[in-house]
């Protein structure tokens, strides 16, 4: 399944061949970064604890890759294809709410 | 009528760049190119030539303004040499990879150290492998006329790429000949406008030189490879074209004496005017002797190259740069690969020479081809030979 926010290209990068390219392999479509999955570089993923989060955003603004979203109860969390593990948010998280675990965990 | 004119070559290169109606020259001076950005300089100022003259703090920045202005759509050319060629080395793939059809004349210059300013082919060597076609010129009018055969092959739709003419500094870029020159109105009919499919243009947004992951970049490179292959035939069809416009022909591989000769001298630039009086003198005595003048570079011309080698029994190359620690030179080896799966080939014998402005005289080239017999004959305990320098 395509995550949300991946855009629906007419074909997904992985079943283009060299002929399929443009001249110069020029990007015609917009939006084809969004299936670069960076979520395949995460080496601990973040976990947030919603009893100790006020809610406050600020994973929200500092995660580099823009992958944490609020959800419909106001928490705040990564979208894993796209959260490369940086460890960002939990560092800037002044709650301590955001735990990075090993994925092996 | 196409008149005759004394000139030097390197302002006939910025005269051929006007022919051709250039829109964007982006440079950065360097000797021995320097007359050649000069004189463009020049006709912008004075109102000749049309076109937006951008004066670059380095050569990186020279060839990335080139870049931005052929992707915006804009014919544009640009000069340089040696170092110059060095310092805009990593712009220049992506020129090629971008698909931008860039045209340049490179002044062959040596690299430092010791700095000099001096001609050999130590800059082109170093540039062989960054995708764009390159070629080599021995004379003013060979020049002119590749100026405007580089800009009709490398804005043909079917290739897009960007082109270098590589003509020797000083030996050739201040040189004095006279030169023709072709009417405007002949120039204009054969470059057509240049006509980029997918320029830069807010209303049309793409993307250019994007990431790419493992997943699709080598798929990238294979289809740059087909491509500069495949432009041989536009280059081939650019130079017949032009052979019946103008009554002068070019091919990928030109051959002087060659017919019936035994031993084959091969060179490339300027040096081989030098070898075709030697061949000459030596086709007199009666010996077997013939030169091969390898012209296109890239995309290296394989079969054009077995096909003039023909039943020669020794093929002596001489390359103008030095492959310190490896075989030579680069072409020597590439024509000795070229040749290496034929059945029937010559035994291939490496000379470098001419190395930082260092002459090669009509004798010191009969030296190199008897020479050169004699290690055919008896072998030798060197991967290769360096002629000319005192021992
Ligand atoms: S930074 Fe911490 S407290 Fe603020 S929204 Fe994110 S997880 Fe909750
Ligand atoms: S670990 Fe890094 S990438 Fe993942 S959600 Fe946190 S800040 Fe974003």
């Amino acid at each position: 399944m395509t995550p949300k926010g991946v855009s629906q290209l007419t074909k997904p990068e992985g079943m283009l061949t060299w002929r399929d390219l443009e001249i110069g392999s020029i990007v015609v479509e917009p939006g084809n970064a969004s299936q670069y999955q960076t979520g395949d570089w995460r080496s601990e993923r973040p976990i947030f604890d919603t009893n100790k989060c006020i809610k406050c955003g600020i994973c929200y603004i500092f995660c580099p890759e823009g992958c944490v979203e609020q959800n419909a109860e106001g928490y705040f969390e990564a979208d894993l294809f796209y959260c490369k593990g940086c460890g960002i948010c939990a560092r800037e998280c002044w709650t301590k709410a955001i735990t990075m675990v090993p994925e092996e965990e | 009528m196409a008149k005759r004119i004394g000139i030097e070559v390197s302002l006939a290169i910025a005269e051929a760049a006007k022919l051709a109606d250039v829109d964007v020259v982006a440079a950065y001076p360097i000797t021995p190119q320097t007359h050649i950005v000069e004189h463009l300089a020049e006709l912008v100022a004075n109102g000749e030539l049309d076109a937006a003259y951008i004066p670059v703090e380095s050569e990186h920045s020279a060839m990335s303004a080139c870049l931005g202005a052929s992707a915006a759509g804009a014919r544009t050319f640009t000069a340089t040499a040696g170092q110059g060629l060095e310092l805009m080395h990593e712009v220049l793939y992506v020129a090629s990879s971008m698909q931008l059809p860039v045209v340049m004349a490179v002044a062959n210059r040596a690299l430092s150290a010791p700095l000099s300013v001096w001609g050999d082919h130590s800059d082109v060597m170093a540039v062989r492998d960054t995708g764009w076609i390159q070629l080599f010129v021995e004379n003013g009018q060979e020049a002119v006329d590749n100026v405007l055969c580089a800009f009709r092959i490398g804005e043909d739709p079917r290739v897009l790429l960007p082109v270098m003419i590589h003509l020797d500094g000083f030996h050739l870029t201040h040189m004095i000949e006279p030169l023709l020159f072709p009417e405007q109105s002949q120039v204009d009919k054969f470059i057509p406008p240049y006509q980029h499919p997918m320029p830069l243009h807010p209303d049309r947004p793409v993307t250019m030189g994007a990431f790419a992951p493992p997943i699709i970049y080598f798929e990238t490179k294979k289809a740059q490879e087909v491509n500069l292959e495949a432009a041989k035939e536009v280059i081939l069809q650019c130079w017949d074209n032009f052979g019946k416009t103008f009554q002068r022909y070019y091919s990928p591989v030109e051959c002087y004496r060659s017919e019936d000769a035994r031993v084959l001298l091969l060179t490339m630039g300027s040096f081989s005017e030098t070898a075709m009086t030697a061949i000459d003198k030596m086709r007199g005595e009666g010996r077997e002797v013939g030169l091969l003048r390898l012209r296109l570079w890239r995309p290296f011309p394989f079969d054009e190259i077995r096909q003039a080698v023909g039943n020669a029994e020794v093929l002596i190359v001489l390359d103008r740069a030095l492959s310190f620690g490896g075989p030579g030179g680069p072409v020597c080896s590439e024509v000795r690969s070229a040749l290496y799966s034929e059945d029937k080939r010559p035994k291939v014998i490496g000379f470098v020479g001419g190395l930082g402005g260092r002459d090669i005289t009509p004798a010191g080239f009969e030296e190199i081809v008897d020479r050169g017999i004699e290690i055919s004959q008896k072998g030798s305990d060197q991967e290769f030979e360096i002629f000319g320098v005192r021992e």
